[in-house]
C-alpha cells in the first residue's frame, strides 16, 4: 500500500467503525501485547488500574495482568524514580504521565536521573522506561491540560522523544518504544484518541516506526512536517492544497529526538519549500531545530525560507480561545502560500 | 549561633537513641544482650573498617587539597554510622548511597581510583553497581530514595529475598523525592530500609533549620518502622541495622533509621564552616568521636593490643598510599566515549556530532 493510498484508506475507515480501532484502543493493545511478550514489562501511573487511566489507554490491563499494573501513589517524581530503580533490577517499566501539565514535578528524575544516567555509569547501565504522556490541546481542557512540552526532553541529551500521530503508528510505536533499551517519551495526541483507523495488530516489534520519519502523502510543491496531534491536521491542509491545485508533502517526523534528518532533507530539497506545523510555541520550539537542519544541509534547494506554524508564546489559553491558538488548517495553507509566494 | 547547632546525641532525646558503647568506651552489656552477640572479631573489624575509611578520606582530602581532585566531600566523623551500618547488610542487598558514602563504598570493596575518580572529573561515576551491589552516587540529594524503593518493588515482584538499603542525610530529607519515597515504600511494603545519617548540617543549614519535628517520627507517621541510634556508635548502627534489615527480610514493614552523627569537616574542600559554625561545637563532638571509643572498648576489654593498633595503622598508610597512586593512574577521559555512551546505541545524530568533533581535534595534530 503506497503511504497516499494509506492516508486515505484510513480516512475512509474512519467512516467504517466497525473494522476500525481507536488511537487509543491501538495503544491499549500495543501495552496489551508487549505485556504478552515480556512478563517484565509493568506499568504504574495515576488510576491506571481498576479505572484503566483517565483515557481508558490501560483499560483491562489490570485484569489480565495483576500487579504488573501499578495505581501508584499521586507523585509523578515518584513514578519516573521507582521507574529507574525497577529498570535497575531488570523490568521494563512503561509510566503514565496523567497529562502533559503534570510532567513538571518529574523534571529532575527524567532530566538529571533517567536521561543521564546510562552515560553516568560509562555505558554499563541500561535504563528501559517509557514514559507516555497525552499531549497537546483542542479538547476544551482546564489549564495544565493541554501543553506541549516536547522541546525540554529533545533538549535533554540520553533521551529519545517520540510522537505518534495515527493509531498504526501508536500501536506500533508504542511497542517499539517498550522494546528500545533506551528511555524514550512516548507522546500521546490526546485529540486524536478517538480517531479510528484499520490497525495491523500482528505486525512484528519494528524499532524504525520510532526512529524514522514517514512520509505519509507524497507531494511536490511543499513539504508540510508534522507530528503527533497536527499529522491530521497537514493531511488536512494537503486535501485542501490540491483541489487549490498545490501539492503538499506530508512527514510524519515520529522521532523528534533524534530527528531523522535523512528524511527531513531528502524531502526538503526535493519540493524546496518547508512547513513546520507543531502545537508547541514556535519560540526555541522544535521547527527552530528543523529549519536550522533544513538550512544546514539543503540550503541551496530551498526557494523559500521554512515556515514554523505553531502555538504563541504565551501560556496555553483558556479552552475557549484555544482555537485560536493551535495551527489550525487555515494557518497552515496560509503559511504554505507565504513559502510558495514568488 | 549556639542555638542552632545541633546538640550531640548525650543531650537530646536519650531515652529513644539507642546506644551501646558510650564515649569512654564502656559497653552497655545489658543493652546488648538482647540484641547483638559482641564479639572480638566483630569489634576489631569494625574498628579496621573505622580506621581505614578515615585514613582514606584524609588522603583524599590532601589530594584535592594538592589539585589532584577537584573537590572532595569528606565522611570524617561518619565512620561508624557507615561501616556500622553497611556491615550488617548481605554482600547481595543493594545499596542506594547519596554521595559521601566513602567508607561504606570501601567496606563493600570499591577501589580507591573507582572512588575518586568523579571528583578528579574523569568521570561522573565510575564502578559497576551490578559487581559491588552498590548504586553509583546521587548528587542531586534524596533522588536516589526513589530508586531504591523502584528496585525493591523489583525485589519483590521476583520474590527476592535482598533488601534494598538506602543512605541520606538530615538535608535530603526535606526533598520532595525523600517524602514521596518514604511514603511510596510504605504504600507498596517494598523491601527497603533508609539510613538518615543526621550530621547536623546541610552545608551551613543547621539541623534545627531543615525540620521541627523528629525525622524518625516523621518516617513513622509514614508508617514506617523507624529507630534512632548513636551514630557514632558502631555497634549500636550495626544492631540496629541488623535488626531492623532482618525485620524487613521476612516481610517485615520497611524500615527506617536515623543515626545521629556529625560532620566534622566542611561540606566538601570548597566550603569553609568558620562562617557557620564555632568551633567549641566540633571539640564537644571530638568528644563523641566514633573511632576513638572502639579503641578504648578493645583495649580495655583486651580483644586487641598494641601490635593489632600497629597494624591497622599500617594498612592505613599502606592504603593512602595505594589511594595517592591510583588516583594518579585514573585515565583521562574521552569525549568520544561519552557520544557511545549517551545512548545504547550511537544513533546517527551522535556519529555525525563526535564525528565532526573527532575531525576538528584531529585538525590540530
Amino acid at each position: 500500500m503506497t503511504s497516499t493510498a494509506a492516508a486515505g484508506s484510513a480516512r475512509k475507515d474512519a467512516q467504517d467503525k466497525g473494522s476500525t480501532t481507536t488511537l487509543g484502543r491501538a495503544l491499549n493493545e500495543g501495552l496489551r501485547q508487549a505485556m504478552r511478550d515480556d512478563d517484565r514489562v509493568v506499568l504504574l501511573g495515576e488510576d491506571i488500574a481498576s479505572l484503566g487511566g483517565v483515557f481508558r489507554v490501560t483499560d483491562g490491563l489490570a485484569v489480565e495482568f495483576g500487579d504488573r499494573v501499578v495505581d501508584t501513589p499521586l507523585a509523578e517524581s515518584g513514578i519516573i524514580g521507582t521507574a529507574i530503580g525497577l529498570a535497575l533490577r531488570g523490568y521494563r517499566p512503561v509510566c503514565e504521565i496523567q497529562f502533559d501539565g503534570f510532567v513538571y514535578p518529574a523534571f529532575d528524575q527524567i532530566v538529571s536521573q533517567l536521561a543521564k544516567m546510562r552515560a553516568r555509569s560509562r555505558g554499563l547501565l541500561r535504563l528501559p522506561v517509557t514514559i507516555r504522556i497525552p499531549v497537546g490541546g483542542g479538547i476544551g481542557a482546564v489549564e495544565h491540560h493541554s501543553e506541549s512540552n516536547e522541546a525540554y526532553f529533545c533538549h535533554t541529551a540520553g533521551l529519545r522523544v517520540v510522537a505518534c500521530g495515527h493509531p498504526q503508528d501508536a500501536y506500533d510505536m508504542l511497542r517499539a518504544a517498550i522494546a528500545c533499551d533506551d528511555p524514550v517519551i512516548f507522546y500521546e495526541p490526546k485529540r486524536r484518541y478517538w480517531d479510528r483507523a484499520e490497525v495491523d495488530l500482528g505486525r512484528p516489534v519494528d524499532g524504525d516506526t520510532v526512529g524514522r520519519a514517514r512520509i505519509l502523502l507524497e507531494g511536490a510543491d511543499v513539504t508540510v512536517v508534522a507530528y503527533g496531534p497536527t499529522v491530521a491536521v497537514a493531511l488536512s491542509a494537503a486535501e485542501v492544497a490540491a483541489a487549490e491545485g498545490r501539492s503538499l508533502e506530508v512527514l510524519d517526523l515520529r522521532s523528534l529526538s533524534p530527528l531523522d534528518t535523512t528524511e527531513l532533507c531528502r524531502s526538503a530539497s526535493k519540493t524546496g519549500r518547508v512547513v513546520v506545523v507543531h502545537e508547541a510555541p514556535v519560540n526555541v520550539g522544535l521547527g527552530a531545530e528543523i529549519a536550522a537542519t533544513v538550512m544546514e544541509h539543503c540550503f541551496y534547494n530551498l526557494e523559500a525560507p521554512v515556515e514554523r506554524v505553531g502555538g504563541y508564546n504565551v501560556p496555553y489559553p483558556p479552552a475557549r480561545a484555544e482555537g485560536d491558538y493551535l495551527p489550525d488548517l487555515d494557518r497552515v495553507l496560509d503559511a504554505v502560500d507565504r513559502v510558495c509566494a514568488p | 549561633m549556639s542555638t542552632n547547632s545541633p546538640a550531640t546525641p548525650a543531650a537530646t532525646h536519650a531515652d529513644d537513641i539507642l546506644r551501646l558503647v558510650d564515649p569512654a568506651g564502656t559497653l552497655n552489656e545489658q543493652a546488648a544482650a538482647g540484641m547483638l552477640d559482641v564479639t572480638d572479631e566483630l569489634v576489631r573489624a569494625l574498628y579496621r573498617d573505622m580506621v581505614l575509611g578515615r585514613r582514606f578520606d584524609q588522603e583524599a582530602y590532601s589530594l584535592q587539597r594538592q589539585g589532584e581532585l577537584g573537590l572532595w566531600l569528606m565522611s570524617l566523623g561518619q565512620e561508624a554510622a557507615q561501616a556500622g551500618s553497611i556491615r550488617a547488610l548481605r554482600a547481595d542487598d543493594r545499596v542506594f548511597p547519596s554521595y559521601r558514602e566513602h567508607v561504606a563504598a570501601l567496606c563493600r570493596g570499591i577501589s580507591p581510583a573507582e572512588l575518586l575518580s568523579q571528583w578528579r572529573g574523569a568521570s561522573h561515576g565510575s564502578w559497576d553497581p551490578e559487581r559491588y551491589h552498590f548504586h553509583i552516587y546521587s548528587l542531586v540529594l534524596a533522588t536516589q530514595t526513589l530508586h531504591a524503593v523502584g528496585y525493591a518493588m523489583g525485589v519483590r515482584y521476583d520474590a527476592g529475598d535482598s533488601v534494598v538499603f538506602t543512605y541520606f542525610g538530615d538535608g535530603a530529607s526535606s526533598q520532595g523525592d525523600a517524602n514521596e519515597a518514604l511514603n511510596w515504600a510504605a504504600v507498596t511494603s517494598a523491601p527497603i530500609v533508609f539510613f538518615c545519617q543526621n550530621n547536623g548540617w546541610a552545608i551551613s543549614t543547621p539541623a534545627s533549620k531543615q525540620y521541627a519535628g523528629p525525622l524518625s517520627e516523621r518516617a513513622k507517621g509514614f508508617g514506617l518502622d523507624a529507630v534512632s541510634v548513636d551514630g557514632n556508635d558502631v555497634l549500636a548502627v550495626y544492631a540496629a541495622t541488623q535488626r531492623m534489615v532482618e525485620r524487613v527480610r521476612t516481610g517485615g514493614a520497611p524500615g527506617f533509621i536515623e543515626a545521629h552523627t556529625y560532620r566534622m569537616s566542611g561540606h566538601s574542600t570548597s566550603d569553609d564552616p568558620g562562617r557557620y559554625r564555632d568551633s567549641a561545637e566540633l571539640a564537644r563532638w571530638e568528644a563523641h568521636d566514633p573511632v576513638e571509643r572502639v579503641r578504648l572498648l578493645l583495649t580495655a576489654r583486651g580483644w586487641a593490643d598494641e601490635d593489632y593498633f600497629a597494624a591497622v595503622a599500617s594498612d592505613a598508610e599502606e592504603l593512602a598510599a595505594q589511594t595517592r597512586q591510583e588516583c594518579r593512574a585514573i585515565a583521562e577521559p574521552s569525549l568520544s566515549d561519552t557520544f557511545r555512551n549517551t545512548l545504547c546505541e550511537e544513533t546517527e545524530a551522535l556519529r555525525r556530532e563526535r564525528e565532526g568533533f573527532e575531525t576538528f581535534e584531529e585538525s590540530f595534530l
